[in-house]
């Protein structure tokens, strides 16, 4: 019997990518998985890639996974999330006003700038502008369009969308949970000098999206990921530089916010086409 | 207050938020439970009912969200994960903490871990060849370490750079010559173990200690011996070509035993005795004081090069043939140099004679002839402590560079 093989696109959005799936490559192939991985720069054509056969997997964003199920299913196919990382899970966004600021709650912020992160960032962009949408707030929205095509994996939007609310350019910043945290201790953010007007609700991140029916290569490569244990000191320093210290079975559940922002901002259509207008990756 | 309704234990915060160290109040009470174990959290900062899941959950903690109930302050229910507990599986102690029972040969994965850390397993193999506690370490180093490191003295304030005094010209420039060849000896001590301390395992860290020291040593005298050439002028003496030669066999021996053998054992053994008789024929308070500090210096570092290669002669029979091989291969390489710079030599019988009849300038010369001759008979003892029979260290010492160094 032949050695099952897979081939998985990652998007090279940092250059410690390469070192994390030239870690876990070795450490695959030396439990019986022919796996190798290809970089693209952005997730766009690693999804169509994805969908048709060209690739095996899809380390895949949340906004790709949700392309990755339209286009699939558009050409009478099904893609699945065979794994995602326990930090994938249950994640929020949060609005962000400057201490001193006159808004009290979330209604407050209509008419007001709100600086957001990339075109194409789920957590700083798409679900927070969404949110508000949702609690029919209108607000300025001033974009910070870093690392476009990247899906918002590339933190540099969002950091200057805090470092303009510092600067008092805008009136709110919108950013993931964990960054909000991460700015403060970096010193992007003064400690007490940001409140939290508005946080989303759950949703979940990246996925490893691969194709229905899954071949031999596929299931053992989401058995093995599964397996990687966070005792074991050659894959560790791979999981903290890939922000993880556990996989987990992929779940769809927590895509609804996002699917319904890439609905009612028209970013794809609902055969998987880009159609946002202002999106260039 | 009892803990939360199925929670094992609560901490409360407080005021205190995640971005001004909440997180150490948590990780604490987290320590204290099994994983699985449920830590309720209360605390009044508004941020933390978003730093807190977050926060967890890149540290792989479960956060559960209970009916708060009439506990307005509380905010969730943390369940501790296995992470902090598997980043430690398989963890080990680099070696005792105090250098009493020394690993003979120190893993390579210990690194760069402080010996007697708990080390997380995995990280880099990290290439200390000089691995061998035989070919390292001498159990007099600690103590040695210890007082090198109580003996310091500031160049600024130990050495009367100030006191009046007026040589001849003559007799000054001697004293130049002289201090222009300490300096390039010095600067070859300080180079021949510096290109050792980065291969000696960190286990053996009171040796890399005192290694340490010691080229401190040799760079204060390197300061000091410039400082009084330059005192009164603005030239240095000569730099012979046999002389530089002599020193560079010196730096390009790669075998640490050996290195410490030709530097130390010889070169510096014959240069205390140098330093004493610089010390004792200095003409002027300033030369007397530098010779004096620097010479309390070298003895230690000829202790040290003693104590080590003692302790592995006994080890190691074979030991002996490689010093003696090590004399030869030097004397072979400079048999064709002039070995010690005649200006040197000139300069030191100038020093010692204290001026220009010829019953003083014979004098002079007796005591430098004195001086070699204290030097071989040093060489001599030494290489009898390391176990050669007395006929062979006369015999060896005698092949010494000219050079001194």
């Amino acid at each position: 019997m032949s050695t099952p093989t897979v081939l998985m696109g990652a998007v090279a959005y940092d250059p410690k990518v390469v070192t994390i799936w030239e870690g876990f490559r070795a450490w695959l192939r030396g439990r019986g998985l022919d796996f190798d991985f290809v970089l693209y720069s952005h997730y766009e054509r690693q999804v169509e890639d994805l969908v048709a056969g060209r690739i095996d997997a899809a380390w895949n964003s949340p906004l790709a996974w949700l392309r990755a199920e339209r286009l699939a299913a558009a050409n009478g196919t099904a893609v699945r999330a065979l794994t995602m990382r326990d930090t994938d899970q249950d994640l929020t966004s949060i609005v962000v006003v400057r201490a001193d600021s006159p808004a009290r709650q979330v209604a407050d912020l209509a008419g007001m700038v709100v600086a957001v992160g990339a075109v194409d960032s789920p957590q700083a962009t798409l679900i927070p502008l969404g949110h508000l949408a949702a609690a029919g707030v209108e607000v300025d929205v001033r974009r910070f369009d870093v690392g476009v095509g990247l899906h918002g994996d590339h933190i540099g939007g969002e950091r200057d969308a805090a470092r303009a609310l510092v600067a008092g350019e805008v009136d709110a910043a919108c950013m993931i949970d964990a960054n909000h945290l991460a700015f403060v201790k970096e010193g992007t953010l003064p400690p007490e000098g940001t409140r939290i007007i508005a946080q989303t609700a759950r949703y979940d991140h990246c996925n490893m999206t691969v194709r229905e029916p899954e071949s031999a290569g596929v299931q053992l490569f989401g058995t093995l990921l599964l397996g990687m244990s966070y005792a074991d000191p050659q894959v560790r320093p791979l999981l903290d530089l890939e922000g993880l210290t556990a996989w987990k079975d992929g779940r769809t559940s927590g895509y609804d916010l996002l699917a319904r922002a890439v609905d009612a901002t028209g970013f794809f259509s609902p055969d998987g086409r880009v159609t946002a207008t202002d999106y260039r990756p | 207050m009892s803990a939360a309704p199925g929670a094992d234990v609560e901490v409360h915060l407080g005021d205190l938020g995640f971005g001004r160290g909440a997180h150490l109040l948590v990780q604490r009470a987290l320590a204290g439970l099994p994983p699985g174990g449920r830590l309720a959290v209360s605390g009044r900062d508004p941020a933390l009912p978003v730093h807190l899941p977050a926060w967890c959950r890149v540290r792989g903690h479960r956060v559960e969200w209970p009916d708060l109930g009439d506990r307005s302050e509380l905010v969730a229910v943390v369940v501790r994960g296995t992470a902090d507990d598997d980043r430690w599986f398989g963890a080990e102690r680099a070696g005792p903490a105090l250098p009493s029972a020394l690993s003979s040969r120190p893993p390579a994965r210990w690194g760069l871990g402080a010996r007697g850390a708990l080390l997380e397993a995995g990280g880099p193999e990290a290439r200390f060849d000089l691995d061998d506690r035989d070919l390292v370490w001498a159990d007099v180093a600690p103590h040695l370490y210890a007082q090198a490191a109580a003996r310091q003295w500031d160049p600024q304030t130990a050495v009367p750079w100030d006191d009046p005094f007026a040589l001849p010209a003559d007799v000054e420039a001697a004293v130049v010559q002289v201090m222009t060849y300490l300096v390039e000896n010095e600067q070859a001590a300080l180079v021949v173990p510096a290109r050792f301390v980065g291969r000696i395992h960190p286990h053996f860290r009171e040796v890399v200690q005192l290694l340490a020291v010691q080229m401190a040593d040799e760079a204060r005298h390197m300061e000091v011996f410039s400082r009084r050439a330059l005192l009164r002028g603005a030239e240095l003496g000569t730099s012979s070509a046999g002389g530089r030669q002599s020193l560079f066999t010196l730096v390009a021996e790669s075998d640490f035993a050996l290195a410490s053998f030709l530097l130390s054992v010889l070169g510096e053994g014959s240069f205390v005795d140098l330093l004493s008789f610089l010390h004792q024929n200095a003409p002027d308070p300033v030369t007397r004081q530098v010779c004096w500090l620097a010479m309390q210096d070298e003895r230690r570092h000829v202790v040290f090069g003693m104590a080590h290669l003692e302790h592995q002669a006994q080890l190691d029979p074979l030991l002996r043939d490689r010093l003696r091989a090590a004399i030869h291969r030097r004397h072979d390489a400079l048999v064709d140099t002039a070995g010690l710079n005649a200006d040197v030599f000139d300069a030191l019988v100038v020093l010692a004679a204290g001026g220009w009849h010829p019953d003083d300038v014979s004098a002079g010369f007796d005591r430098v002839q004195a001086l070699q001759h204290a030097m071989d008979q040093g060489r001599q003892r030494r290489l009898v402590r390391l176990g050669f029979r007395p006929d062979e260290a006369a015999a060896l010492s005698a092949l010494h560079t000219r050079n001194f160094m």
